[in-house]
């Protein structure tokens, strides 16, 4: 099992390739779904109903 | 069959709902075959003869490398299409390739390094393969900061298909530059007109990979199509429609 994680003494270099591949993926999703929420957020404020219930100093 | 069935989907509030199902499919079918590739690149090809168990950095490096011009000339293509017909969806859909190309690219070139060190005794050499990679990294965050600076969409969808178009000319460059210069850089070891220079194993991990990364990034592009969607036609009444707008 060990020989597996040491990879004939490139573990630093294959497991860095793979490891950082797999961070950066999951940032951009992860960004990509906090993106979406903001996106989400600010569609509801700007919907018709919460635009007439802002100009009338509802919200 | 008439042109308007296919102008039809280029209303985002059409394409909206479309992608909104594809991108489970193309998402999991990713995981799926990442995970399939992910083994077959560490645990079932056998150790290289001359490279150890450096190498297996390729089922990573080769896919990334790929994807990174591919979505260029895609989303080239996407650029060309607005600047012809003036279609909104076009400019979004080159706007939501830009981020996962250059995060390709990165890819590419981090691992590139991390295999360069210990094949070539260094990270990174000036050679015609890696700067020309380097520029199209430089090319995509561009097409952002230019997005970025402007502050009229349109204006910046205009001066982003422009720079798109302009900068595809280093794909070719990319893609010739260990035929055309003498490089560090190996030449492929797959084409389409030879057969592959590796074993079985190593080649069906790659092609997975490469599978995997393709629609990684088409999920990733139909969902920040779809985020842009939604922060460019905010106030649109069909935006103001949709369920995931309209329940809290």
């Amino acid at each position: 099992m060990s020989e597996f994680f040491a990879m004939g003494g490139y573990g630093f270099y294959v497991w860095g390739s793979f490891g950082a591949t797999a961070l950066v993926v999951a940032v951009e999703m992860l960004s990509l779904r906090a993106r979406r929420r903001r996106a989400l957020e600010e569609a509801r404020l700007a919907t018709p109903d919460n635009l007439t219930a802002a100009t009338q100093g509802v919200l | 069959m008439t042109s308007s069935n296919w102008f039809r989907y280029s209303s985002p509030a059409t394409f909206y709902p479309v992608a909104g199902r594809m991108i489970p499919w193309f998402g999991w079918s990713a995981a799926v075959l990442a995970a399939i590739g992910v083994w077959i690149g560490l645990a079932i090809a056998p150790t290289d003869f001359q490279q150890g168990d450096a190498y297996r950095i390729i089922f990573i490096h080769v896919a990334s490398a790929w994807m990174s011009m591919f979505i260029y000339i895609v989303m080239a293509m996407w650029s060309a299409l607005f600047l012809g017909f003036n279609t909104r969806l076009s400019a979004m859909m080159a706007q939501a390739m830009a981020p996962t190309g250059a995060l390709m690219t990165f890819i590419a070139l981090l691992t590139g390094s991390l295999w360069g060190k210990p094949t070539w005794g260094t990270y990174w050499a000036w050679d015609a393969r890696m700067t020309s990679e380097l520029i199209l990294l430089f090319l995509y965050l561009g097409v952002i900061a230019l997005r970025n600076a402007i502050d009229d969409p349109r204006r910046a969808d205009r001066a982003c298909a422009v720079l798109s178009l302009v900068g595809a000319i280093n794909v070719p460059i990319i893609y010739f530059s260990v035929k055309w210069w003498n490089t560090l850089h190996q030449g492929s070891s797959v084409s389409l007109t030879a057969a592959p220079k590796m074993a079985m194993t190593m080649l069906t991990g790659m092609l997975i990979m490469a599978l995997a990364a393709w629609f990684y990034a088409i999920a990733a592009t139909l969902f920040r199509v779809r985020v842009i969607m939604l922060e460019r036609e905010r106030g649109a009444a069909w935006v103001g429609e949709l369920q995931e707008v309209k329940s809290r």
